[in-house]
């Protein structure tokens, strides 16, 4: 302690600014050495490298839909009737309007990840849509929320048609 | 033997603490049976712990192999289905009896001065239990363990900006898995040695603050016993009644706490057709799902249980105790604990129809019985001084307190 602080102990001096730098860099420290183990939470590299699925649709016969997993999900693929589709093209008059249009690539096919959006269910399938048997909340057959507590549509996948008859669910890696 | 203990008293104060902790401890003599609740759940939670660990002996934290392991401690595992049975059980017994425990305390206003901060500890210790609970749930891994994680994971959805990263990275996957498995068992291993610890606290502040009274007025010492015999023999009496409760649902009814669906494997692409959490989850549950909105229902449902430790703010009244010498506090205390149960029926139920509104409703009652209490307990305090206490009560208040100062000028 210098003779200043001393005869002056209010007034912080160069002892104040060590304790704060100390401080300082024992919390950045703390903080540092805590990451690892909040880390370690986060899916491991095993897990990300599963997060791609590859489908056959050939099997799905047209007005059928079929259940996959991807990412341990379930996604929902509905092979849609030229009716179902006429039906969800007409109106967008839903809780989270979208165009059917901006929910498909390819008119017959929705692919949707089968979890309700508001807590998580796997709805189950109804002809006109899907209906989550947790807290009532009701799908079309564009996988848009119609009534019921959840509060979104269907979440979408990434996918991409491999070929024809062959899709990629989830991005590749790299 | 006393040579033994004065070698141990001279460097560790242990016949002090048993003299003054536990055989002298003074305790006000009118303590009525509703007080046995605290050694209760202190009870059940060694139970807990012992069973616990000897489960943890024979299971197996894997995806692929938890519920055959489970099945094996019921089959093959020596005296397994008991002590499964007592675990299970003993989860439920444990809710009922802090339940018990909570409703004594907001009945006869124990969380007053200078209670408050036993009450939050306690705040602290429900919270604990509750967690354990839950993450217990998901170990059997059947179809409700993996619904009920899954969807009260899905909760922190509702977290500002990061949820989905939030929901991830508890769960260790993008859904439930291994991962998470194995991180709920580490965890609900851990967790009962805090709840060892905050206990410790919670009984720490009792014996500075001492035990409060169904009179809620603060007893001389003439009017306090020495707990041992007393309240060793009452307590003692009080565990066997419980034990034989206890024992015929382990014996008789074992499945009751267990839903039918739970013994179906967990099944990632199937939703059992009507999920519902254990029964000591139901009320808050029931808040949950009444709030059309996400967010809003996590709030609600954070707020229904976190709200309690608030009591001593909200109450504003001046006479001593709770419910007993105050008729409008004990309305409200009664109409919580019916709108609770109502709760806890529509919880239990498919949300549809009038139920909705009931579930509603309710919701609503819950949080305006709180935000009712700062006014009513100003108002039932005028109006009882007007009227004047009971002739008994202002006579023991007026007796109590002078013994009290006598005490304290002879001391100084
Ligand atoms: S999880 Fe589907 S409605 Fe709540």
């Amino acid at each position: 302690m210098s003779d200043d602080e001393v005869k002056n102990p209010e007034k912080p001096g160069r002892r104040y600014f060590l304790e704060t730098v100390t401080g300082v860099v024992a919390g950045a420290g703390v903080c540092g050495a805590a990451w690892p183990f909040i880390s370690s939470m986060n899916p491991s590299t095993d897990v990300l490298a599963k997060s791609t699925a590859e489908v056959d649709l050939g099997d799905i016969a047209v007005g059928e839909a079929k259940t996959v997993e991807w990412q341990g999900k379930p996604v929902f693929i509905l092979h849609r009737t030229p009716e179902q589709i006429a039906e969800v093209r007409k109106s967008v008059d839903t809780k989270d309007p979208t165009p059917d249009e901006q929910r498909v690539q390819k008119p017959e096919w929705l692919v949707v990840v089968g979890l309700c959006t508001h807590l998580g269910c796997v709805p189950s399938r109804k002809d006109k849509g899907w209906f989550c048997p947790c807290h009532g909340s009701v799908y079309d057959n564009s996988g848009r929320i119609l009534s019921g507590p959840a509060p979104k549509n269907l979440i979408l996948p990434e996918y991409e048609f491999l070929t024809e008859n062959r899709i990629l669910i989830g991005k590749k890696e790299g | 033997m006393s040579k033994l203990m004065s070698w141990v008293d001279a460097r560790f104060p242990l016949s002090k603490f048993i003299k003054e902790d536990l055989t002298d401890y003074p305790t006000p003599r009118n303590l009525s049976y509703w007080w046995n609740f605290g050694f209760l759940a202190g009870f059940v939670l060694v139970l807990q712990i012992i069973s616990g660990i000897f489960l943890a002996m024979h299971y197996k934290a894997d995806a692929s192999l938890a519920f055959d392991s489970v099945e094996h401690i019921m089959r093959e595992v020596n005296y397994g289905w008991l002590i499964r049975y007592v675990h299970s059980t003993g989860a439920s017994a444990f809710f009922a009896v802090i339940f018990i425990h909570m409703a004594r305390t907001l009945y006869y206003g124990s969380y007053r001065a200078p209670r408050e901060l036993m009450w939050w500890t306690g705040q602290g210790l429900l919270l604990l239990l509750m967690a354990t609970a839950f993450m217990g749930y998901l170990l059997p891994w059947g179809q409700m363990s993996y619904w009920g994680a899954q969807v009260i994971t899905n909760l922190f959805r509702a977290t500002p900006f990061i949820g989905d990263e939030v929901v991830v990275w508890l769960r260790g996957g993008f859904s439930i898995g291994d991962a998470t498995l194995t991180r709920f068992f580490a965890l609900h291993y851990l967790f009962p040695f805090l709840i060892v610890a905050v206990v410790l606290i919670h009984l720490v502040a009792l014996h500075s603050v001492k035990s409060s009274n169904p009179s809620g007025i603060n007893l001389a010492e003439k009017d306090n016993i020495p707990f041992h015999p007393y309240f060793t023999a009452k307590d003692f009496y009080g565990l066997g009644v419980f034990l034989i409760i206890f024992c015929y649902f382990v014996f008789f009814m074992p499945q009751f706490f267990i839903e039918a669906d739970n013994n179906i494997p967990a099944n990632p692409l199937k939703t059992p057709t009507h999920i519902v959490p254990e029964w000591y989850f139901l009320p808050f549950y029931a808040i949950l799902r009444s709030i059309p909105d996400l967010l809003g229902g996590v709030i609600a449902m954070g707020l229904s249980v976190m709200i309690f430790a608030a009591m001593p703010f909200l109450d504003r009244s001046s006479i001593p105790g709770g419910a007993r010498y105050r008729p409008f506090y004990r309305v409200l205390f009664y109409v919580f604990v019916i709108d609770v149960i109502v709760l806890g029926y529509v919880g239990a139920k498919p949300p549809t129809g009038v139920l909705v509104v009931v579930g509603q409703v309710s919701t609503f009652i819950y949080f305006g019985l709180f935000a009712l209490l700062p006014f009513l307990s100003i108002k039932e305090d005028k109006w009882l001084r007007k009227r004047g206490l009971p002739a008994e009560v202002d006579v023991l208040i007026k007796s109590e307190s002078e013994e009290i100062e006598k005490k304290a000028k002879k001391n100084t």
